[in-house]
């Protein structure tokens, strides 16, 4: 697979930073995830023949932590907190609410491809308990009026 | 006029190491630390104290690892062998996510620079010329502050080739993480800095002596490096009579669940439970009653209402049955139902645990079968003993101490709520109460 030189540009210097070829394997994964939108098989062989390792060695590392995607994903991605300070104050009500509004279940995107929904454990966030991630920012304390309000506006 | 005194007293409520400058505005900008005082520590490390003399000094200030396990920083250091060629590294924990936690976002987004501050004087002291933060992958308005303070830093000429100026090369490299708890733990975040899966590895050989890329490396959590300045600017003896005997300084609290105020308070150690719950964040909401309480993020033994009264240093919180860790405190009201929290704490281990060592993999998936089948109504007879006896048998036999951790919540739940969970067994096919 080609990769296309702006990005190979953005392999080159990350890769810099580090004293082992293989230990840009993370941030490359998620440079070239910001680009192609998810990680395929074939993107994975390139990254593998860059860092000088094996096919598998990536493969390892896509299944292994939860932020790569193996497949295409909505515009909006919604990861909402079910750990245990978000779970005492409500979040599985809401998180029911929630599939139902966008008639999806965990791990699934709407039809029109504009939100996809993850349930996630604890993302550091428990002052604003219950609450959600959406793209880069942190929502909370959520309502059900909180939440038509972001979707709203995505 | 800080005074020696009795165990739970409150001393110097005032006193702010590391949150201090966090109502400032532009707080997370280099002009703003330096404006009050910043970047004035390291250099006084490098131009009045030898590396040793700094290591000395943190150890005499009773500094704790703040990440969880409450090892003095000090020591830590003073691990690293000086006789290695090879070259030292130092890494930054800001993986923060064991739940209940989230002390570490507020450092790294509102004053980023007391972190490198903390980085620089410790790489100093270890003789480290680079330097990484792990940040989890989640994080990222917080990462983008972090970064843009390194940068900073580097536009100052503070890092790179010479550190504040001076003939000794610090780099500091940001890595974010992709989403695993379990890169929390010191010897995954290495697998995770070095491009692999987060498998802990086998200790010992400990990572002051085999550590990042083989070489010798100390872990530090980000709030642990963010008092350090403040050691050495005011001294280990000011910073340590701050706290109790073996626990120095102050920290920043986690407070969440039921209570009126949740959010972050920076205290002295010697603050009790109680005081954090009623004092601080404004008691239970709705004014119900205290239930339980979980002391130091979701690993921590559960203590119930009437065992408040305990400091929260991480002597004290050890010796009842429980632990300080990283000051995640979950606070739980009368309406509480303890075997649906249960619950929610099995399903985070068995969601999170890596799958390296079996007793953990096998553990805490089947925890979490059987409580949740207590829950949807068909517990059976032998659920509860069947949950202890594999608790147990999590305990002490895995790499790391994940499967410890899964096992404390059940022990703990258990033993203190056990009429509750052998209700819950009675009550097959019966209408549930679910609430939480």
């Amino acid at each position: 697979m080609n990769i296309p030189s702006e990005l190979k540009n953005k392999w080159d210097l990350v890769s810099a930073k580090y004293e082992k070829k293989r230990a840009a394997m993370l941030p490359i994964l998620r440079l070239s995830q910001d680009h192609f939108g998810y990680i395929t098989p074939e993107v994975e062989l390139a990254v593998a023949e860059y860092l000088e390792t094996t096919p598998v060695h990536v493969r390892e590392v896509v299944t292994f932590y939860e932020l790569f995607r193996r497949k295409k994903e909505g515009k909006n991605e919604i990861r909402f907190c079910r750990t245990l300070s978000c779970s005492l104050l409500g979040a599985e009500d809401l998180l029911a609410y929630l599939k139902q509004k966008l008639g999806v279940e965990p791990g699934q995107t709407t039809p029109d491809e504009k939100f996809t929904l993850h349930t996630a454990e604890c993302l550091g966030a428990c002052e604003i308990a219950p609450m959600m991630q959406v793209n880069g920012d942190f929502h909370g304390p959520l309502t059900k009026e909180k939440i038509d309000e972001i979707l709203k506006n995505l | 006029m800080h005074l020696r005194n009795t165990k739970y007293e409150i001393r110097n409520t005032m006193v702010k190491i590391v949150t201090k400058n966090f109502n400032l505005k532009d707080s997370y900008l280099l002009s703003t630390y330096e404006s009050t005082g910043g970047y004035q520590a390291i250099r006084k490390a490098m131009d009045s104290m030898t590396p040793d003399q700094v290591t000395e000094e943190v150890k005499k200030s009773n500094l704790r690892g703040l990440g969880g396990a409450g090892f003095l920083a000090g020591m830590k250091w003073g691990f690293i062998p000086k006789n290695s060629t090879l070259p030292k590294y130092l890494c930054v924990n800001c993986d923060e996510a064991e739940p209940g936690t989230f002390k570490d976002k507020y450092l790294v987004s509102l004053d980023p620079h007391r972190l490198i501050e903390g980085m620089m004087i410790a790489a100093y002291a270890i003789g480290c010329h680079k330097a990484y933060i792990f940040i989890r992958g989640e994080y990222v308005r917080p990462y983008e502050r972090l970064q843009a303070a390194v940068d900073e830093a580097y536009a100052k000429g503070y890092l790179g080739q010479k550190l504040m100026g001076k003939d000794y090369a610090l780099e500091i490299v940001v890595h974010r993480g992709a989403g695993a708890y379990i890169c929390g733990e010191e010897s995954a975040l290495l697998e995770a800095i070095e491009g692999k899966k987060g498998w802990p590895r086998l200790k010992p050989p400990f990572p002051a002596v085999v550590g990042l890329f083989g070489c010798p490396t100390v872990i530090n959590n980000v709030e642990t490096l963010c008092h350090v300045p403040t050691i050495i600017e005011k001294g280990a003896e000011w910073y340590a009579k701050i706290g109790t005997a073996k626990c120095g300084g102050t920290r920043i609290f986690c407070m969440s669940g039921h209570v009126k105020k949740p959010g972050i308070y920076e205290l002295p150690m010697s603050v009790t439970l109680r005081q954090l719950i009623f004092d601080h964040a404004g008691g239970i909401r709705g004014d119900k009653k205290l239930k339980a309480v979980v002391p130091g993020g979701i690993s921590a033994p559960i203590l119930s209402a009437a065992e408040i009264d305990v400091g929260m240093d991480f002597d004290s919180l050890k010796a009842a049955g429980t632990m300080a860790g990283s000051a995640g405190v979950m606070v739980m009201d009368e309406d509480t139902d303890m075997v649906e929290a249960l619950k929610v704490a099995t399903r985070f281990f068995a969601h999170e645990s890596c799958g390296q060592c079996s007793p953990c993999r096998e553990g805490t998936g089947w925890m979490y079968k059987i409580v949740k089948r207590i829950c949807d109504g068909k517990g059976r007879a032998q659920d509860i003993n069947n949950l202890l006896s594999i608790g147990q048998n999590i305990s002490g036999t895995t790499i790391c101490a994940l499967g410890d951790a899964a096992a404390m919540p059940v022990t703990s739940y258990i033993t203190k709520f056990r009429d509750e969970f052998e209700e819950k067994c009675k009550m097959k096919n019966e209408k549930l109460k679910i609430t939480i």
